[in-house]
């Protein structure tokens, strides 16, 4: 029984993130691990400390995602996998799902792969689907909590978002779950796990070790472009009493049409 | 088989404004073509019916107790069974929680592409190209399509403008079977539980959101207030919904929702750069704090440097009078 968790590298969130230009991108210097997998790699290896299970992170992606390995081998996780292949260039969902799902059956015996919601870079989650659809598993997206899971039985019971509310759902395994926020409090890397990752082998699979055509992607990124500049600096309302400036601000937006 | 396709999300029998729009985009990529919606649910005429008067020319309609909640099996082996057949140029849905998961799954069975929360989206021949924000809204990425089979895409709420609803339109709706029976499905939805009232912050035209400076969870009662006066959601930064004041489902910003309201008002909300992720979009910004320093009134159009306290009861009032 096996427990993976799929992450890679994104730009630090307070990079400064230029664009050229041609269109192209300059991310900055610094990459975290994905924001949202904090969650999904803790939550794996709560799993583990819970049950009788493996753990495997992987990611797909060349050597600069190496650090978001190293994150989950440093908290906890088991082993570490990385894939790539020239095929894998490009940002198309299903070619890296493609990549994914011949990674989890070479694996053999998983019961569950975890997802964080999204990639924060790309601000894109359709890989996430495409795998559980590619593999013929079902697919919890959004979980909030796992009440319950039975990987010896096969099945596990979720909370899950949705736009109006929660759902409780229950479901045979294996499954793919994304997780947001809400599921955990995530863990960090403690000296000794830091040490532990830095040694630890990782293996890369190519398309030919997964014995699997990648195939060519029908998403191009054609380019990069600023953001449309906000026009003008703040205007501050002012007033002598609270009343006055609550009053002059609605003024505003109402002869504005904001309202 | 050309046209465009739009999957219309619903809840409590009405479909969701977001799946309108989509409607509303549908019908100026489609040109000539028919513009068809699908309709999937149980007991869903009203929805078909709704789809119609907003823009569709047909609708799929497929009324089964198997599709009663929105589940991934069953809902994208319909879907998907349906675009392998039929062909259609393009199959848009509201880049909701379920669309986002509904067009990414059929597009992997159909082996098409798929854009996913876009902005702007444009149809010139076999090419689908789309502008959307990427890295958290810092930056903006064109992304295209070109191929002569389905092209899936899912569209930012707000992005998009609906059709006046006419009652007077008609269209034809077909009826389909259910691909999956229930006990083909994987997945049993226990229970439900809705949002206790207000208003989908993702839907909504106006938000009202608060951080750290309102000092607790009773903070947010002057907050809530004003929301409701304004009809908006209420929506938190991460450090509110951290220290346990408000629950995550409120959350904006990086590790929580993107909202692109035309009215968004940071009310003792610093402005970190994580929170910003999720309300750059937004048309007006509005800040109310009491440094007048803090990262948040570079974003804002309009700013009160002031004890919220005093000032967020003050504008409850002053639109409660000029609204009514």
């Amino acid at each position: 029984m096996h427990v993976v968790v799929v992450t890679k590298n994104t730009p630090d969130t307070e990079a400064t993130i230029t664009v050229d230009a041609n269109g192209g991108v300059n991310w900055g210097d610094k990459m975290v691990v994905n924001p949202w997998d904090e969650y999904s790699i803790t939550e794996a290896v709560l799993l583990k400390g819970a049950h009788n299970v493996k753990t495997t992170v992987v990611t797909v992606g060349t050597e600069q995602h190496a650090e978001a390995l190293k994150h989950g081998l440093a908290i906890g996780i088991d082993q570490a996998i990385r894939i790539w292949d020239p095929a894998l260039e490009g940002d198309d969902s299903l070619v890296y799902a493609r990549a994914v799902t011949a990674a989890i059956k070479k694996l053999g015996d998983v019961s569950l792969i975890i997802f964080g919601k999204e990639f924060s870079d790309s601000a894109s989650d359709a890989h996430i689907y495409q795998v559980a659809r590619l593999l013929g598993w079902t697919m919890l997206g959004f979980v909030a909590k796992i009440d319950a899971v039975d990987f010896a039985g096969g099945t596990i019971r979720v909370q899950r978002l949705t736009e109006q509310g929660t759902q409780t759902v229950s479901s045979k395994l294996p499954a793919v779950i994304s997780v947001v926020k809400d599921i955990n409090e995530p863990k960090y890397p403690t000296f000794i796990g830091i040490r532990k990752a830095a040694k630890a082998d990782i293996p890369v699979w190519s398309a030919a070790d997964l014995g699997v055509d990648l195939g060519s992607g029908k998403v191009k990124v054609e380019r990069y472009q600023e953001l449309p500049k906000r026009v003008g600096q703040v205007e501050l309302i002012e007033g002598a009493t609270a009343q006055d400036k609550a009053g002059a601000l609605v003024d505003k937006l109402i002869e504005e049409k904001v309202l | 088989m050309s046209g465009v396709w739009v999957w219309i999300e619903q809840a409590d029998g009405q479909p969701l404004s977001a799946s309108l729009e989509a409607l509303g985009l549908a019908r100026a990529l489609a040109g000539n073509d028919p513009v068809t919606a699908l309709v999937f649910g149980q007991s869903v005429d009203g929805v078909a019916q709704a789809a119609i008067q907003s823009g569709a020319d047909a609708v799929i309609k497929a009324d089964d107790p198997t599709l009663a909640l929105v589940r991934f099996e069953p809902y994208i082996a319909l879907l998907a069974k349906l675009v392998a057949e039929q062909q259609p140029a393009v199959v848009l849905a509201a880049a909701t929680l379920d669309g986002r998961e509904l067009m990414a799954g059929a597009a992997a069975d159909v082996d098409a592409g798929v854009l996913t929360d876009v902005t702007e989206l444009a149809l010139d021949g076999d090419t689908l190209r789309a502008l959307r924000p990427v890295t958290g809204g810092k930056v903006l990425r064109v992304e295209t399509i070109q191929d002569s089979g389905p092209k899936f895409a899912t569209l930012r709420a707000r992005a998009f403008k609906a059709l006046e609803p006419d009652a007077s339109r008609t269209g034809t709706i077909t009826e389909v079977a259910p691909v999956l029976a229930e006990d083909a499905v994987s997945t049993k939805v226990e229970s439900v539980e809705q949002h206790a009232g207000g208003v989908s912050l993702t839907d909504a035209s106006i938000v009202v959101s608060a951080g750290r400076g309102v000092g607790g969870a009773d903070g947010f009662d002057p907050v809530r207030k004003l929301a409701d006066v304004l009809h908006g959601a209420l929506g938190a930064s991460r450090a509110a919904v951290d220290a346990g004041w408000i629950p995550y489902e409120h959350q904006v910003g990086q590790t929580g929702k993107t909202v692109s309201p035309d009215l968004y008002i940071a009310i003792g909300i610093s402005g970190a750069i994580q929170h910003q992720a999720g309300m750059r979009t937004a048309k007006v910004i509005v800040a109310i704090n009491k440094d007048p320093d803090a990262p948040i009134f570079k974003l804002a159009r309009y700013g009160i440097v002031g004890d919220l306290f005093e000032i967020v009861p003050a504008l409850t009032e002053a639109f409660r009078k000029r609204l009514n």
